[in-house]
């Protein structure tokens, strides 16, 4: 059955009085439905000169090459692989959102997943974007893939982690997609049949036809029960093999056997720093309070410390290993890291990744949004750094000190990664206003069971322990969404 | 004669829906089919549904993936222009895998997509064929062939009982067509 009453010291998913079935489909789609308000246009035109930006200096160096970035002969990776690195861990959240929380049947990801994959989709884009970019002359793409070709054939050498980036990374992002449309199929739908003329045209060859029948919703179920299961790994093998094309090398500060788990880890952190920043934002101005309560920003909030953790145990493992294995090259990576010349960089990572983001342990600070929001930017922030620091000061002082260098950006560098930011907003902003930003189906699965209006008829009717009632209560204080005047009868 | 096509019993709840189809089952009505604006677990079994099968096309593809991209591999590396790298094996098992597993995970996930497409009957542009168009909103809707299933206020009394809030008697299946 669709409605079996979980255990009342659970929290509520969904807040809010006379939330009905309709009521759902009205808040979700409202702004859809709606023409934008100030908000979004602000947004838009903002993002939009971002992404103008980008466009700008990505022709830009497909005009003059490469060397209109900073690079040098020693330094010839920075903030191209730097931003690529971090747009791809961005992307890591949304899959864990959409497929491990659905293995492990949290249901709060319910209400999150749909925002979040569309971000994991445009960040895959932006994180691809740069590896086109990098390459300089963007036909060079082609030579990545094993296509027949007139050197006899000459094949990718398939022992080479870059190559297996380019499966890894193209697989990701169309798995990914996979999953996000079939999962918008049923909300499609539900826009299709609410609109008429020209725009249910459009929403009715969206939909794919969908009807919403006993079999069609069976099938819809077991299907996304096996992209769950297949993106589970996926996800663990995208960021390894992505920390593969470091660990691989004999760069010191780079071969290091801990990459895979540390890489993914901080694709996580950041992942989740990012799924704050974004929809702390869209649940204020598109008024789903109810929707993306307290509890879920407190969820998010605690893997985001748990992974926060792991990363920084990782920094220190790091450091450890680089004197305990007596590799005087890899020592000097690591004094050379943290007090050399990059030594900014460095700290400006270990603050924002592990110091600042222990705040998190006090329930005070996880429940507050201003601070959860502040918060994320310093992760995001952090973990650029991260991606710099493992990259440019690695690579700036090699085993030749006459090579040694430093890298300056250009200001194409600088624009580069600020457009792409903007190419990221303003995908995310026109997919807040064509497609549901909450999966309303799933919502609507929440709400006989774990809505807080139905744990309030369970309260009312008295049944409950007195004990656990009061803990109920309690624990309903900390959201923002919820009247307590209300409980103060019970 | 009536020119009833269908009878839809339309509920609130999914619960009260569920009642309904228990009501019809005992009256010896046979249901169509149920449209609902999300999943209902349990429906299946009370309906007589069998398993879905998407599971064996899922694993199908999987080994299909897994093994065309690994004979690419072989081809390319082993076979058709094997390189010295530091005098290494060119079958070099190990360093197949990560692209063996991509690709098994990417023909999994297109597979049974599609699979799932082909068995439902959904692509780009079909013609949605729905029976009543608050299905896919807060709507629950029984539907009931009307032809043999006479008469036709007993199922309407019996879907009222159940807690229907609206009982439609369509003389067109479907609705979308308009």
């Amino acid at each position: 059955m669709s409605s079996h009453n979980e255990s009342i010291i659970r929290e509520p998913l969904i807040t809010g009085k006379n939330i009905t079935y309709a009521q759902i489909t009205e808040d979700v789609l409202a702004p859809v439905e709606r023409m934008p308000g100030k908000a979004w246009w602000m947004g838009f035109s903002v993002a939009s000169m971002g992404a103008t930006l980008w466009l700008f200096a990505v022709s830009y160096t497909f005009w003059y090459g490469i060397g209109s970035w900073g690079l040098n002969k020693t330094v010839g990776w920075a903030w191209d692989i730097t931003g690529f690195v971090w747009w791809v861990g961005i992307g890591h959240a949304g899959t864990l959102i959409s497929a491990i929380l659905l293995l492990f049947r949290q249901k709060w990801r319910n209400s999150i997943n749909r925002s979040a994959e569309a971000m994991t989709i445009f960040a895959v884009i932006c994180a691809a974007s740069y590896i086109v970019a990098h390459m300089g002359r963007p036909w060079m793409a082609l030579y990545s893939l094993p296509l027949p070709n007139q050197y006899g054939s000459l094949w990718v050498n398939f022992n080479s982690p870059l190559v297996w980036d380019v499966f890894a990374i193209s697989t990701y992002f169309s798995v990914s997609l996979v999953f996000w449309y079939t999962g918008l199929l049923p909300d499609i739908a539900t826009i299709r049949d609410r609109a008429t003329g020209l725009r249910q045209k459009i929403y009715s060859v969206m939909s794919f036809g969908w009807t919403g029948s006993v079999k069609t919703w069976q099938r819809f179920e077991t299907l996304s029960l096996i992209l769950a299961g297949i993106s589970t790994p996926l996800v663990l093998s995208v960021h390894s093999i992505v920390s593969m094309d470091f660990a691989t090398s004999l760069e010191p500060g780079w071969h290091t056997t801990i990459f895979p788990p540390y890489f993914v880890a901080g694709a996580i952190f950041s992942g989740f720093a990012m799924v704050q920043t974004l929809l702390l934002i869209t649940r204020k101005v598109m008024g789903l309070e109810n929707y993306i309560t307290m509890f879920h920003i407190e969820a998010m909030n605690k893997i985001i410390i748990l992974t926060g953790s792991i990363v920084c145990v990782a920094y220190c493992t790091e450091f450890f290993i680089a004197y305990y294995s007596q590799v005087e090259y890899e020592q000097y990576a690591f004094l050379n890291r943290y007090f050399g010349p990059y030594w900014w960089a460095s700290w400006s990572m270990f603050c924002c990744n592990c110091i600042i983001p222990q705040v998190l342990w006090f329930k005070a600070v996880r429940r507050n949004i201003a601070a959860t929001w502040f918060l994320s930017i310093i992760i995001n922030i952090g973990m650029w750094f991260e991606r710099f620091v493992i990259i440019v000061t690695s690579l700036h002082r090699d085993f030749l000190p006459s090579s040694w260098a430093m890298f300056y950006p250009t200001w194409i560098d600088v624009s580069v990664f600020i457009g792409s930011i903007g190419v990221f907003f303003t995908c995310f902003l026109l997919f807040l206003r064509v497609l549901p930003a909450i999966a309303m189906a799933e919502v609507k699965l929440l709400l006989k069971g774990s809505s807080e209006q139905e744990k309030l008829k369970i309260l009312a009717a008295g049944h409950e322990d007195p004990e656990q009632a009061a803990f109920y209560v309690d624990s309903l204080r900390k959201f923002d969404s919820i009247e307590m005047a209300e409980y103060e009868k019970v | 004669m009536s020119s009833t096509k269908f009878i839809l019993g339309l509920f609130e709840d999914p619960d009260e829906m569920m009642d309904g189809i228990t009501k019809l089952q005992q009256n010896s009505v046979p249901i169509y089919d149920v449209y609902s604006p999300m999943p209902i677990h349990g429906i299946e079994d009370k309906l007589g549904i069998k398993n879905s099968r998407l599971g064996y096309a899922a694993f199908m593809f999987g080994c299909l993936g897994g093994t065309v991209i690994f004979s690419i591999i072989y081809y390319a590396m082993v076979h058709d222009w094997p390189i010295n790298i530091g005098g290494k094996p060119n079958f070099a098992i190990p360093d197949y895998i990560p692209i063996t597993f991509e690709w098994t995970v990417l023909y999994t996930a297109f597979g049974t997509a599609f699979t799932f497409f082909y068995a439902t009957h959904l692509f780009p542009g079909r013609t949605p064929r729905v029976m009543d168009l608050r299905a896919t909103n807060d709507r629950f809707v029984i539907a009931i062939d009307a032809k043999g299933n006479i008469p036709h206020d007993d199922i309407t009394n019996l879907l009222k009982e159940a807690g229907a809030v609206e009982v439609k008697h369509n003389n067109r299946k479907y609705v979308s067509y308009e």
